[in-house]
């Protein structure tokens, strides 16, 4: 049982970037804006939330640098897509290119400007963002820690994906953002600003995924500074965007099921010591369990396609460009 | 008429795209509780100028006033705000939404949350209208005539005084014409300026109070419907006389048919028979019409003869040779040629992105030898048919996402017709074409018809089918439910016939 918890609980910790990338790309989506840089956006918010945390000794201004950092990422994207109508593939995926570079230049800059060559964030500030139990739900046998001892972050990331949801689904202005997604020349007749809209939200996504960056530098590298941190996580968040149906509330399930993927990589030798019957689960190659999630999302890809539900598919307008005066 | 009373004035409108004039000193005004009918050719800049009234397009020159004070619209906000509401011919819906959401959308009376009562308002507005409409749907569950009444739902809701409607009848069945005229009439009555968009002549004088004429982006008259006939009103369209009678060219047909269908049964997905054992003949030199309500089958039994759609049970027969399941390529090949003209009037047939000398080229590439494209011959064809079939574009290079609807159609049209084939399938050819290409087309199946094809004409119009069909059969939940002559044959025997009632008219079989 303590193998099955201790399994679940990194499986949850694992998802976290994954949850933040996710929204952030659903939100980006559902308005019809199709930014393959989550990659970049997160290697660039991962870079700056550290460096801020590592000056500042401040996780508030780390996150809030981050985001913020994320934005402007996406503003750049919103830039070069909506108002020069650039190709939003090719946009998506110079962003990425350049988010990776980004990262690794200054963070190489900022290894050799620290005296011993090992920037790492202070005590105080790695304690701030470690583990710690919620008074008497901890108590509660297996749940209490499953679910009630994280650190802060992950429960912001579920916060975040949920008022996301509550947002899209449930609000005006996430209906409006549906309809600039689903068909922008209705929104634009229907007196809506359909650049501002885009604009807001694609910059509200990559925010969201610059904390998703964020988290992997701060909390996932134990706060030593890592050039290669996010490691294509941001491309299976992108994945996970279809997993999830393009809803901020099933990106909560989708990314503790890759969360899981990513934590057998890691355990599955302990599943095949501690059950006999897993035994095989130990002689798969780990290269096996990288390429689950894609498999996963394949099936699940070809899953929708096979409904005729028109709920639940990609936002009807994503990747196109919209045009006012083009018919 | 006092100054008030005047909902919209146009002076001196010039609106310019590229090097191409679309509207040039359009002085156009409509009054509050009256209907103006906006009639046009294809091309005239119908739409361009109520695009300019509705935020889309900016003018280059000339003023707007509205409700007398000289305004500027520089988007659909803002048109919104004057009033204005613009029912598009290509509906601006959100499919994946329901009525309700969509008549809110952009409604400053959708509160932050969506809340289940939102849908009590806007159903008690749709009551206030006078409408009855079922608007908690989804919008990809509705037919057409439900979508448009969304439309007009939407715009008066946001309390538009002013409508624009841009060809509301193209997509419209005789019946549901008649009730959204009905519901255009309670507008007026209630103090609504109308402005209606249509090459209709009929609707024209039926609906409208005033008449303004625009050819060649140019308003060349205003004149009002009562002192006004169908003749005058075309010869002021097209910029001279044209009679309105369609030819029926008497050709010597051959007994033996050229082209035959046998107990055809065709399956949709949901396993229902949508063509349900048919059997008709088509000879060499005769123009058999289709006639039947929307959705009756035309479609399947189009895409059957050129090999689209897969046949349950059956035979197509040309020339005593089965067709079914032959390859697209195969039936092309032994000249059967297919035009179908959708409901939307783009998305099939041509390559949108492509300018016309390369949709050309998607029909006879084949036939060019090497390894190479030859593009000569296609420039050649695509001067013809822009010649020959009056297609106003910028050139033949111009991609035909460009062009005006009617015009893209005449490249379709012209492209499947002059590639001179043995059986012409066509279905309604003549779809939102104004008066002079309708005519074009008429003439050239006549032209092909004379040469010895057999012309299918699918149609919606009976009246166009009446002068141009020598016979006319009529599908009706996938049955035919009656072949007649339509040289003795009645409009309202085939009305009776396309209802289902079986065998009334006098069959020449």
């Amino acid at each position: 049982m303590n193998t099955i918890i201790k399994f679940l609980f990194a499986a949850i910790k694992a998802g976290v970037p994954f949850l933040y990338g996710t929204t952030g790309e659903i939100i980006t989506q559902k308005s019809g804006s199709l930014n393959l840089g989550v990659e970049g956006m997160m290697y660039m918010g991962a870079f700056v939330g550290f460096y801020a945390g590592f000056k500042t000794n401040n996780i508030f201004l780390a996150l809030i640098c981050a985001f913020f950092t994320g934005a402007v990422a996406a503003f750049v994207f919103a830039f070069l897509t909506v108002t020069l109508q650039a190709n939003q593939n090719v946009t998506g995926l110079a962003l990425t290119i350049f988010g990776g570079g980004f990262s690794t230049f200054f963070g190489e800059m900022m290894i050799k400007f620290t005296p011993n060559g090992l920037p790492k964030l202070s005590e105080e500030f790695i304690k701030g963002l470690s583990e710690f139990k919620i008074p008497f739900l901890s108590d509660i046998p297996y749940i209490g820690k499953l679910l009630f001892s994280h650190n802060i972050l992950v429960y912001l990331s579920i916060i975040v994906a949920l008022l996301c949801w509550v947002y899209l689904r449930f609000t005006k202005y996430g209906l409006h953002t549906r309809s600039v997604g689903e068909n922008p020349a209705a929104a634009d007749a229907s007196g809506l600003n359909v650049t501002l809209i885009k604009y807001l939200n694609i910059m509200l996504g990559g925010g969201i995924c610059g904390l998703g960056g964020a988290y992997v530098s701060l909390v996932n590298g134990g706060g030593v500074w890592n050039n290669g941190c996010v490691n294509g996580q941001g491309w299976i968040s992108v994945a996970l965007v279809i997993f999830a149906s393009w809803s901020p509330a099933k990106a909560i399930f989708g990314s503790l099921v890759f969360g899981m993927f990513t934590e057998l990589q890691i355990r599955a030798n302990d599943f095949a010591h501690e059950f006999p019957f897993l035994g095989f689960l130990g002689h798969i190659p780990t290269a096996f369990y990288k390429m689950l999630p894609f498999a996963i999302t394949a099936l699940v890809l070809v899953v929708t396609s096979i409904s005729q539900k028109r709920e639940g598919n990609q936002p009807a307008a994503c990747g196109i460009n919209y045009y006012r005066e083009e018919r | 008429m006092s100054m008030t009373s005047t909902a919209i004035e146009l002076k001196g409108i010039r609106k310019v795209f590229g090097n191409v004039v679309a509207n040039d000193q359009v002085d156009l005004s409509v009054r509050k509780g009256e209907i103006l009918a906006l009639l046009g050719e294809n091309g005239s800049g119908k739409t361009t100028l109520m695009n300019m009234l509705s935020g889309i397009y900016q003018p280059d020159g000339g003023t707007i006033k509205v409700n007398g004070k000289v305004v500027h619209i520089s988007s659909p906000e803002d048109s919104k705000k004057f009033g204005i509401g613009m029912i598009h011919q290509h509906f601006k819906l959100v499919e994946l939404f329901s009525g309700i959401d969509n008549v809110l959308l952009g409604s400053s009376k959708q509160e932050f949350f969506l809340r289940k009562k939102r849908i009590n308002t806007v159903n008690q507005a749709v009551k206030d209208f006078g409408l009855s409409v079922d608007l908690s749907k989804k919008v990809y569950d509705m037919s057409v005539s439900e979508k448009q009444s969304v439309e007009i739902i939407k715009v008066l809701f946001n309390g538009a005084k002013i409508l624009i409607l841009d060809e509301p009848t193209a997509v419209l069945t005789p019946q549901e014409t008649q009730v959204l005229f009905d519901i255009l009439r309670k507008m007026r009555d209630n103090g609504c300026a109308i402005v209606i968009i249509t090459h209709k002549l009929n609707e024209v004088l039926e609906i409208s109070d005033r008449v303004t004429i625009l050819r060649k982006g140019k308003s060349i008259a205003t004149v009002t419907t009562s002192e006004t006939t169908a003749e005058e009103l075309t010869e002021l369209m097209v910029g001279h006389a044209v009679k309105l009678e369609i030819e029926r060219p008497e050709v010597e047909v051959e007994d033996s048919p050229l082209f035959s269908v046998h107990h055809l049964v065709v399956e949709n997905e949901d396993k229902i028979n949508i063509i349900d054992d048919i059997s008709f003949d088509l000879r060499r030199g005769e123009i058999l019409g289709v006639a039947g309500v929307a959705g009756s089958g035309q479609k399947e039994l189009c895409e059957s003869i050129a090999g689209l759609q897969k046949v349950k049970r059956g035979a197509i027969l040309y020339e005593k040779e089965n067709i079914v399941d032959k390859k697209p390529m195969d039936i092309i090949k032994l000249g059967i040629s297919m035009s179908f003209i959708p409901e939307d009037r783009l998305g099939m047939g041509l390559s949108a992105s492509m300018g016309i000398r390369d949709n050309m080229l998607l029909k006879n590439y084949r036939k060019s030898k090497g390894l190479f494209v030859d593009r000569k011959k296609a420039t050649e064809t695509a001067n013809e048919i822009v010649n020959k079939y009056d297609i106003s574009a910028p050139d033949i290079v111009t991609p035909v996402s460009r062009l005006s609807g009617g015009n893209v159609q005449k490249v379709l049209l012209g492209r499947e017709i002059e590639a001179k084939p043995n059986v012409i399938i066509t279905a309604y050819p003549v779809r939102g074409l104004d008066i002079n290409s309708s005519y074009v087309v008429y003439n050239a199946l006549n032209a092909s018809k004379k040469m010895g094809a057999g012309v299918l004409f699918i149609g919606e119009d009976l009246d166009v089918m009446l002068e141009l069909c020598d016979r006319i059969m009529v599908l009706c939940h996938g049955k035919i439910t009656g072949v007649v002559d339509a040289k003795t044959t009645t409009k309202e025997k085939l009305g009776l016939l396309m209802t289902g009632v079986k065998e009334v008219a006098n069959s020449d079989d």
